[in-house]
């Protein structure tokens, strides 16, 4: 009864291998197709575009109810104890350094990283990427690095905007509709970030979380099963891989980073 | 049993069998000559090719050859291989055992990156068309051009119009593959794979789903392109009135091996597989099901050269 068990988790533990490894592949012919030519500088611009306008709607409206809520949440117990003026260092803390750069992620991966996996996934399954193969075009090239790429550029940019709005959904509830005085709302902001601490944090966790959402997107679909299975496969299997990778990635940067 | 059979039966290792020479360093072989015993130069050459697919052996010592500047067609039952072949000879899929020569050099042994080298004098047209759904038809058919020649934009527009026309689709630049039915996105996919003139062009299942003027078009398109460029068509097809018409040589896939002849021997074929295929393609494809019409006289089958 052993032999067979103890055999499962070896095949188990050797296919895990093997995927890290045509993971660690297909990362390292992404980043040569990004710096060796041709450069398809139109291709990364429409991609950009795509990928950020694809996420642009959620981001923001996710932003400011995100704001809004811990805007309320903080003004309830920052109110026991008479400290209502420091709600802006509250919300400033949560949403740059923690809240930001995962809430982006994970929207992100929902929204754009998922269709672009299930994008790719149907160039295999249709046979679009066999076609560019056949006419010496790598696919790697001319498809999944612009789209992998995109997701780095749009990452930091979404999370800027994501922090920005949520800053004014919580200014917004603070102090038009729960009297917070504002001025004491952006001191405290103010005072409570600092920039190499809060800021420059959140910018490099939402640019690891664009590698990591880029890279999991592009091997799902370019690894994934010619069938409608496989493309649906893709698509799952990026929001759920891409999701965990953001929560523990973001664990080891805080903690790295130190609190 | 590996060996190229012939219509009656017989193997003949010379029908499509390269002669092969050690290059005296102990490395890999090479082949010096690759010609069959009717004289013809073999292109595209399959070597004694194993290959599994779900525990059932697809190829088992498959060995074949294609003439070069010549159409070959090749038939078979659904799941005899034809698609996995034409995969084969592009690079797409890799043999378990076996060699596959493409003008004397085995693309078996090569990188991804190495048979992009092979692939710039293939082109292939996929059952499905395999068009980039993000771009347009004319944008799909530009896409070699614009990739791997210095043309002009005005003369990639000339050239790609040019090609659609050829194929009966003068009308379509602007639309998107989605916007097509099958049949004229498999016609635009061969615009695509035939716009740089390749040296050899292989053709999966061109006529199916087209309408009579629309298989002849085609037909006329393939055989065109080979009488003037001279370019090696592999074809694999189901309709066998264009077959009778088009093929230099005939394969037949069946039971992972091949049976290699003339469009006429393969007519007169003992071999039960080939008769009851090419029997029951011919009722379909011929018999009327009601009376024929007072003077309307429909041929068992079409004469061969008719095109």
């Amino acid at each position: 009864m052993k032999a067979p068990a103890i055999e499962s988790v070896g095949a188990r533990s050797t296919l895990a291998v093997m995927k890290l490894g045509t993971f660690a592949v297909l990362g390292g012919r992404i980043v040569r197709a990004a710096v060796m030519r041709p450069y398809r500088v139109r291709r990364q611009l429409d991609e950009i575009f795509d990928a950020g306008v694809r996420s642009l709607v959620i981001v923001c409206l996710s932003g400011a109810t995100v704001g809004a809520s811990l805007s309320l949440l903080g003004y309830g117990t920052l109110s026991r104890f008479g400290a209502e003026g420091f709600l802006g260092a509250l919300v400033g803390h949560a949403l740059v350094r923690e809240l930001g750069p995962v809430l982006t992620g994970l929207l992100v991966t929902g929204r754009a990283a998922s269709a672009m996996a299930a994008e790719i996934a149907s160039m295999v399954q249709t046979e679009q990427l066999d076609g560019l193969r056949m006419m010496s075009i790598d696919p790697i090239d001319y498809v999944v690095t612009p789209k992998a790429l995109a997701m780095i550029f749009v990452m930091p940019l979404l999370y800027a905007l994501f922090v920005a709005v949520a800053l004014y959904g919580a200014f917004a509830v603070g102090v038009d509709l729960l009297g917070v005085d504002g001025g004491q709302f952006l001191t405290s902001l103010e005072n409570a970030l600092d920039f190499g601490d809060h800021v420059l944090q959140g910018l490099v966790k939402s640019l690891v979380f664009g590698v990591l959402v880029g890279l999991v997107a592009a091997y799902r679909g370019y690894t994934s099963e010619p069938t409608s299975v496989g493309v649906s496969a893709a698509t799952t299997g990026t929001v759920v891989t891409a999701s965990v990778c953001i929560l523990i990635f973001n664990y080891i940067i805080t903690a790295l980073w130190g609190v | 049993m590996p060996g190229v059979r012939l219509p009656d039966g017989r193997f003949r290792a010379a029908g499509g069998r390269a002669n092969f020479t050690d290059d005296g360093g102990g490395g890999a072989k090479v082949a010096i000559s690759m010609s069959s015993a009717e004289g013809d130069e073999f292109r595209v050459l399959l070597d004694d090719v194993r290959f599994q697919q779900g525990g059932h052996a697809v190829f088992d010592g498959l060995s074949c050859g294609f003439p070069r500047g010549k159409i070959t067609v090749v038939l078979g039952a659904s799941g005899a291989g034809k698609s996995t072949l034409l995969r084969m000879i592009g690079g797409l899929t890799r043999p378990d055992s076996g060699r596959v020569l493409i003008a004397g050099q085995d693309i078996t042994e090569l990188s991804e990156t190495e048979l992009f080298s092979v692939r710039d004098r293939l082109g292939m047209l996929f059952q499905g068309g395999a068009l980039l759904d993000s771009l347009t038809i004319f944008e799909n058919v530009a896409l070699p051009l614009r990739e791997h020649t210095r043309l002009s934009d005005p003369d990639i527009a000339d050239e790609v119009r040019r090609r659609l026309e050829a194929v009966g689709l003068p009308d379509v630049d602007d639309l998107l593959p989605g916007q097509l039915s099958g049949g004229m996105k498999r016609r635009a996919a061969l615009a695509r794979a035939v716009v740089t003139d390749p040296e050899i062009v292989l053709v999966d299942e061109p006529f199916s789903g087209l309408d009579p003027v629309n298989v002849r078009r085609i037909e006329n398109v393939l055989v065109d392109l080979n009488r003037r460029l001279g370019i090696t068509l592999i074809v694999t097809s189901h309709h066998i009135a264009s077959t009778l018409r088009m093929a230099y040589r005939m394969l037949f896939l069946a039971d992972g091996s091949a049976i290699y002849g003339l469009p006429d021997d393969l007519l007169k074929s003992s071999d039960l597989r080939v008769t009851e295929f090419l029997s029951a393609e011919t009722q379909e494809t011929w018999q009327p099901k009601s009376p024929t019409p007072p003077g309307l006289r429909l041929a068992s089958r079409a004469p061969r050269g008719a095109a």
